[in-house]
């Protein structure tokens, strides 16, 4: 019956899953009813390759107020508040239009934390590009930077913190995850279930248009490619003021206790927010389109249940209390309509007026579409590419120098002045100040450190080591500020699920995920996922981005990650054993290849508590976890923030069969470079491999030793602006 | 001395405004940009935001609301208003400061730690900036003129101003001086834990002026 009727593959439904379609409804399906089944059963709404792998990762927790299938995840952060957060992807609106898809991955992150009652504190962000030389992708760079920060510098939400990385495989197809989190007294909080059957359904916020129509479907559920520019009008528009005014209205709304439910309306617009709280709900819903406020009269019915135009909510209110909520959306200058109904029919039904244009069970819509085994099978060698940048023979002064200037490595202040990091008056850490970001929470005492990450090119190398690395990176940078982790989120950005390799490292990836979970025993509390990233080119590097939240009692004592005094001793702590496989420097001599050595996941946790207790005690003057270039870029790091030079010398790896030049430029997990008194650093168990102090930086590595002057080492690091 | 701080549909530092208010004064509540009453605060805090989203140019809307009607009042009455980022846009844009802003010689936002220097007492403080439209100007005779009354109430120090403002202006006071406009925040300097408190000394010189006026 499907020959002839490619209208349903065009929308991205395969044969079989239309035919279920017919099934469950028991005939064909009109136009508005496809339109809706096509954006419900896309990968983006329905993660029907993915669903079944993320079953493995542990979501429970004592600290858990709310978990995976609510607009966010939340955990308890004391005397009655939880901290919400989530992270969401609007990678492929950002490949097509980097400044709005950027501005609206901001403001869609936003409503889903203020969805759940919570008021946003923070925004963070993980950005991908190709490498910096290419044209493109400067301006996807320059783009997505000044989209985050259009819409979080207007709508008043600090930007705290993020990470960017450049590398070849993003080239066609850039990733940009914004993150926020939101504060909530927890007994205000809401979930998104409708509830209560003849309650009134009312949309609020901006009207209805045309733009990001098939956004779900067409963009984020499959491959880019040719024509992307055609696409341009499935990329929404932003308008943070729009959603200032909505955020305001829906938080006064809130405390009054005048909303059931509230959802908002993201990728696949009216038709998933109505299909999924009546899902959860367990009810049906009756919206009808006629009463939707339009910015053009003749929308058609399809369109308006799919438009993604932005800055809009819905919400559940008992009738009696419809005129009050109106009013005070009256008050806030944002719109309001009551557009449907709750109903007991198990039926999501599109009217228009009268005219009955789409019935379909919410059961058949939200929960119906198939979920799919993956067919993973491991790449016989390295699929990705290896281009040598740096000069053959070079000496170690001038690899440290090259990875400092590594745009992956170098100072990203360039991006991060562009957001407002302040507003809020919560921030302890501002950007490039600690590992993670610190914000007080004054309400609930304390205050909590939040950070980010995701090295795509160590998860290409060996997905399950990576994921692995990626989540004790966030616990060794809360470590840094003293905060003991409550709950992660993530956000899986990997390539075409459907291709063995693609399945192999999602497979391999929330594998590792959910083994550093458990190890660790953080709770996952929510996360995303965007599959297809990837063109005819191949693959972006499997990228799963992990934050968590973690907190600490008293900020005042947060260290920072400079060196703070001329004279201090500078000490090495857990069991850092670094290998050039997956370095920066690995990248730069092109001899990038399949496979790391696997985590001591339990080792890296007790050296995380030893330096988050000192920290936490107050006895340490800075901690910098180890990352990318390795030891000898985490020190000049530490010496440049401090402008100070310093002495060190790591010989002591050579215990751990580390060679000199994988001592100094090796990566790997479980390193955190201290500095502070003697005396401490020794009771605390760190290796002491140096001094604070004087005008170079200096590192004896046996005959790869470096001697390079502060000033050059400063140059480098801080050369981004000069190469945009 | 009680403050009131404005609220326009946008704002965005209200609430930190607020904060300072109630750590460098006596006490300060939020005034709803449509009220026409000031409820009998004593001085005005104009915060920081993009009201009205600042699509037409930045505080070129909020100078028409009732609640501006009744700064501009208050302000011929002597009482004291302090305009900060945004609200040095409002007040230029409501005539009540000289001179406008403009966008940043960049043309990017920027966020950053500055110092300014007090031009009375030549005080350098450190308090963070953060604008994409703090260019400040003003033609060349007027800006003698303030120079003249001793309207220029804030420099940035040497290499501090990134904006590009003429002769390094970073705030403004009127011919009575009851009325100061500034781009940097001083509501986000009252907090050693959060940065400096260098702002306090902006919110009492801004009570100060108010009242000998």
């Amino acid at each position: 019956m499907t020959v002839g009727a490619p209208k349903h593959r065009e929308l991205g439904l395969t044969d079989s899953e239309y035919e279920l379609i017919v099934e469950k409804l028991g005939r064909e399906p009109g136009d508005v009813e496809l339109a809706m089944f096509s954006l419900l059963w896309s990968e983006h709404c329905a993660y029907k390759h993915s669903r079944k792998l993320l079953r493995q990762l542990p979501t429970e927790g004592e600290r858990v107020v709310m978990g995976p299938g609510e607009n966010a995840g939340a955990v308890d952060v004391g005397n009655g508040y939880a901290v919400a957060f989530k992270v969401e992807s609007h990678n492929h609106p950002s490949a097509v239009e980097p400044f709005e898809g950027a501005a609206t991955g901001v403001g869609g992150i936003l409503r889903d934390v203020f969805a759940i009652g919570a008021r946003p504190i923070a925004i963070l962000d993980s950005l991908r590009f190709g490498e910096l030389d290419s044209v493109r992708s400067r301006h996807l760079l320059d783009g997505a930077v000044r989209g985050i920060g259009h819409y979080g510098n207007s709508i008043g939400v600090p930007t705290v913190g993020g990470e960017i990385y450049f590398e070849e495989p993003y080239e066609h197809n850039c990733l940009v995850n914004a993150m926020c989190l939101g504060l909530a007294k927890t007994s205000e909080m809401v979930r998104a279930a409708a509830a209560g059957v003849g309650n009134a359904v009312v949309l609020m916020g901006a009207s209805t248009g045309r733009d990001g129509i098939g956004g779900a479907s067409v963009l984020a559920s499959a491959e880019l490619g040719e024509g992307d520019e055609a696409k341009r009008p499935t990329v929404q528009i932003g308008d943070p003021f729009e959603e200032s005014k909505l955020l305001e209205c829906c938080l006064e709304l809130l405390e009054k206790g005048l909303l059931v439910s509230l959802q908002d309306l993201g990728a696949a617009g009216l038709t998933s927010s109505a299909g999924e709280m009546a899902s959860a709900g367990g009810v049906g819903i009756d919206i009808d389109v006629a009463e939707v406020p339009l910015r053009e009269a003749d929308m058609e019915p399809f369109e308006i249940m799919v438009s993604e135009s932005q800055e809009r909510m819905l919400a559940v209110v008992e009738p009696a209390r419809v005129e009050e909520v109106r009013a005070i959306c009256e008050k806030w200058q944002t719109g309001s309509a009551r557009i449907g109904v709750v109903t007991d029919s198990g039926l999501v039904r599109v009217l228009r007026g009268e005219e009955v244009c789409g019935e379909m069970p919410v059961e058949a819509l939200v929960d119906g579409c198939p979920l799919y085994d993956l067919e993973p099978s491991e790449p016989e060698s390295w699929i990705y590419g290896n281009r040598a940048t740096l000069r053959e023979g070079a000496g170690p002064e001038e690899e440290l120098l090259a990875l400092l200037s590594s745009p992956n490595v170098a100072s990203k202040r360039w991006a991060f002045e562009q957001y407002d990091s302040l507003v809020g008056s919560r921030t302890v850490r501002r950007p490039g100040q600690a590992d993670a970001a610190v914000l007080q929470l004054p309400e609930a005492g304390g205050a909590i450190g939040v950070s980010i990450d995701g090295n795509g090119r160590r998860v290409a190398c060996d997905p399950y080591a990576g994921t692995i690395e990626a989540v004790l990176e966030c616990a060794q940078n809360l470590a840094c500020v003293g905060a003991e982790p409550l709950g992660l989120t993530n956000c899986l950005n990997f390539g075409n699920p459907e291709k063995p390799a693609g399945a192999w490292q999602v497979d391999r990836a929330v594998s590792g995920l959910a083994a550093a979970c458990r190890a660790l025993g953080v709770p996952v509390v929510g996360g995303n996922v965007s599959l297809y990233n990837e063109g005819p080119e191949g693959p972006i590097y499997p990228t799963p981005v992990v934050a968590m939240v973690g907190e600490l009692p008293d900020p005042a004592r947060v260290a920072g990650s400079a060196f703070a005094k001329e004279g201090d001793a500078i000490g090495l702590i857990g069991p850092f054993a670094p290998v050039l496989a997956g370095s920066e420097l690995a990248k730069q001599r092109g001899q990038l290849d399949a496979g790391l050595p696997e985590p001591d996941i339990a080792a890296v946790t007790a050296a995380c508590a030893i330096v988050r207790d000192a920290v936490r005690a107050g006895r340490l003057a800075s901690a910098h976890d180890v990352s990318d270039g390795g030891l000898a870029c985490a020190l000049a790091e530490c010496a440049i923030g401090g402008g100070t030079g310093c002495e060190a010398n790591v010989e002591h790896l050579r215990e751990r069969g580390c060679q000199p030049e994988e001592a100094l430029f090796g990566e790997g997990t479980g390193g955190f470079v201290v500095s502070g008194d003697r005396a401490t650093l020794e009771e605390l168990g760190a290796v002491l491999i140096g001094t604070v102090g004087g005008e170079k930086i200096e590192i004896g590595a046996g005959d790869r030793s470096l001697s390079v002057p502060l000033d050059a080492a400063a140059e480098a690091w801080l050369s981004l602006p000069s190469r945009l | 001395m009680i403050w009131g701080v404005l609220q326009f549909p946008g704002s965005c530092d209200e609430r930190d405004a607020l904060r300072a208010c109630e750590i460098a004064g006596e006490g300060a509540r939020l005034v709803w940009h449509e009220s026409r009453d000031l409820d009998g605060v004593d001085g005005i805090v104009i915060p920081g935001g993009f009201s009205y989203g600042d699509y037409l140019r930045a505080g070129a809307i909020a100078r028409f609301s009732p609640a501006m009607e009744a700064v501009a009042e208050a302000a011929a009455g002597g009482a004291p208003v302090l305009g900060i980022c945004n609200g040095f846009q409002v007040l230029c844009e409501a005539g009540l400061l000289p001179g406008a802003l403009l966008r940043n010689v960049e043309l990017r936002f920027i966020c950053r730690q500055a110092d300014i220097v007090e031009e009375r007492s030549g005080e350098t403080l450190s308090i963070p900036m953060k604008h994409g439209e703090g260019r400040y100007y003003a033609p060349d005779e007027l800006l003698e003129e303030m120079e003249a009354r001793g309207q220029v109430a804030y420099r940035y120090a040497e290499g501090h101003n990134s904006n590009g403002s003429v002769r390094d202006i970073a705030g403004v006071r009127n011919e009575a001086g009851n009325v100061l406009g500034l781009m940097p925040h001083p509501e986000h300097a009252v907090d050693p834990l959060t940065g400096s408190t260098d702002g306090i000394k902006v919110f009492e010189a801004a009570a100060a002026a108010g009242t000998l006026a």
